[in-house]
């Protein structure tokens, strides 16, 4: 298996698990359920290509800029939406999603900018898209944002949006503006995906707008539950195991996503709480124990830690 | 000649319309009982499209035959995945969105089991009826016809199960409260059992005439996204909003194609958002009390 090969899975880990931190913030941690976050990857892929191969501007601006068009829709979207209740938000993510990937189909673009000419075909969608996106750029802006979101997390807006996925009505009467808790997630994650799609489109050289079918937001959120609902560790490994892993796996051809959708069953069955089950790495015994074996006996005094944030079992949407 | 075209169209609409019921009956009976977008419901539809072609190809039956094989084929695959899928689920209480996502797993899981054991070129149906009617000036496919007369007695069926028989009574008593339901001696596992042979059976009759119509092939799921969309219009848990979103829906899409094909879909979606944002209970829904 050659690097080059290796390194193509590594990158599109690094930009799936950007997509699926920001699903987690506003699935695991505020618990509201979107099936049209393609269509946020979606947005911030096209502005991104239009903005290095339109406008000439560097790749980080683009990324950027892709990141910041697809929060201000996710603002926009969230101001509609955030007052549905449970299923119907999904359903209105659903349609959204759709919608935003059947306006690209139906788009034609030919712009010319300053002598450059930018072609945007509809469903056949752009080609030759200069390839920025390389592993230590996509490393390093994961390990940002992964970052980003555990201080978010231990922030007292991520509390807030702990409350509110527990319960909503209870978060309300406590003081919290629930409904700008949810905004929050919803912007934070709509900025996460528009990156991830600038990335995207930055290492794959070519845009469609069938790269962001429904099930492509159904692959996203079965990783934010496959690897526990409210938790970063959970995320990142349930997007490793989900997304490299079946790229290994290629040898088993189309039985791969039938495995996948199978292990999505059986642990929906077996083990709701996902892999992590709401806890972070950090909470983990062993990892406690390693931590305590490179400090030294200095901490050994320490209590007992209590049994942190509850599982984010069962929660409510 | 205008009137003619309208016409047309609208015969087309009501026959579009009438598939898509058969489809969202489905998405709103599993959702009047327990309550959530049962996504699985497309990868039915898809198998019990795949039934008709094997039927009609490598079994030779006649029509009627195939017809009825989807209708088995579809209500036993609906009743397995409500036992395998949805029922340790049920016994749990597990809230309704991680029916949802077990549903959506279903929907790949049959999707792709589809196209690992058969593949997924898209097929063909063959001819069956070839000839058409004239009706005073609109002329009408008997494929079409046998559409919308399949569709309306089917659905008549179903309203007459649903309103005059003592199952179809325990079916409302659950729709309308599952709790009270059972406590008054319903007993609500058959009550499910029933609604999803009832869902997968109309959604084995709405594979084969899409079939008949289109093509066939495992990632239909765009055409049943539409019919669950008609679900929401019209109002999810409600089976005479379902028939009569579906229609509307059918009819307005047909209409929208015919001045611009390339936005049909499009004008779906934006129809399921505007719903959302306008009247999320769709036109005959109930209005959901949210009880936190």
């Amino acid at each position: 298996m050659s690097w080059y090969y290796i390194e193509g899975i590594l990158i599109q880990s690094c930009y799936t698990l950007l997509i699926v931190l920001g699903l987690s913030i506003l699935t695991g941690y505020t618990g509201m359920f979107s099936f049209g976050h393609a269509g946020f990857v979606c947005i911030g892929a096209y502005v991104s290509v239009l903005c290095t191969m339109g406008f000439g501007l560097p790749y980080w601006l683009a990324l950027l800029i892709a990141g910041l068009t697809a929060m201000v829709f996710g603002a926009g979207l969230g101001k509609i939406t955030l007052g549905l209740k449970g299923d119907y938000f999904c359903i209105a993510t659903l349609g959204v999603g759709e919608a935003i990937r059947l306006i690209f189909n139906n788009l034609n673009l030919n712009l010319n900018i300053g002598g450059k000419s930018f072609i945007l075909d509809g469903a056949k969608g752009i080609a030759s898209i200069p390839l920025h996106t390389t592993f230590p750029i996509a490393l390093v802006i994961v390990v940002f944002f992964l970052t980003a979101t555990a201080l978010l997390m231990k922030s007292k807006h991520g509390r807030n949006m702990l409350a509110v996925r527990e319960d909503e009505l209870a978060a309300q009467m406590c003081g919290i503006n629930t409904f700008r808790s949810k905004m929050l997630a919803m912007c934070m994650s709509a900025l996460y995906a528009g990156i991830a799609g600038g990335m995207l489109a930055h290492y794959f050289g070519y845009l469609q707008p069938k790269m962001f079918l429904m099930t492509k937001s159904t692959e996203y959120t079965i990783m934010v539950i496959f690897g526990g609902m409210g938790s970063i560790t959970g995320s990142v490994l349930g997007t490793v195991l989900l997304c490299a892993l079946p790229e290994l796996l290629r040898a088993v051809g189309d039985w791969r996503l039938v495995f996948y959708g199978l292990a999505v069953i059986v642990i929906m069955i077996v083990r709701p709480k996902g892999l992590m089950g709401g806890k972070e790495i950090t909470d983990l015994k062993w990892f406690k124990a390693i931590v305590r074996l490179f400090k030294g006996k200095k901490k050994e005094q320490q209590p007992p830690p209590d049994e942190g944030e509850k599982p984010g079992e069962e929660a409510q949407a | 000649m205008d009137l003619q075209y309208y016409l047309q169209q609208l015969v087309n609409g009501i026959c579009l319309g009438g598939m898509y019921a058969l489809m969202s009956v489905g998405y709103s009976l599993v959702y009047s009982i327990m309550s959530f977008s049962n996504f699985a419901h497309g990868g039915v539809i898809m198998v019990g499209a795949y039934v008709g072609y094997f039927a009609l190809t490598a079994l030779n039956v006649p029509f009627w035959i195939a017809f009825l094989l989807c209708g088995v084929g579809s209500g036993i695959l609906a009743i397995i995945i409500e036992r395998l899928v949805y029922s340790p689920l049920r016994k749990r209480r597990a809230p309704s969105l991680y029916f949802i996502i077990s549903a959506m797993g279903a929907s790949i899981f049959l999707e792709n089991f589809v196209i690992a054991t058969i593949d997924g070129t898209p097929r063909n149906y063959p001819t069956l009826f070839s000839n058409s009617i004239t009706i005073g000036s609109i002329s009408l496919g008997v494929d079409s016809l046998l559409m919308i007369v399949v569709s309306a007695v089917s659905l008549l069926i179903l309203m007459f199960i649903i309103q005059k028989t003592k199952i179809g009574l325990a079916i409302r008593a659950c729709a309308y409260n599952e709790k009270a339901g059972t406590l008054m001696g319903i007993n609500s596992s058959l009550v499910i059992f029933v609604v999803f042979l009832m869902g997968g059976v109309l959604a084995g009759f709405a594979g084969m005439l899409y079939g008949m119509r289109f093509i066939v092939k495992p990632t239909i799921g765009q055409v049943t996204n539409k019919s669950f969309v008609a679900a929401v219009f019209g109002g999810l848990g409600s089976l005479p909003g379902a028939i009569i979103g579906s229609l509307l829906l059918g009819i307005m899409e047909i209409f929208v194609a015919s001045q611009n094909s390339m936005l049909r879909d499009l004008f779906v979606y934006a129809l399921l958002i505007l719903v959302l944002i306008i009247k999320p209970s769709g036109l005959m829904g109930k209005v959901v009390e949210d009880k936190a």
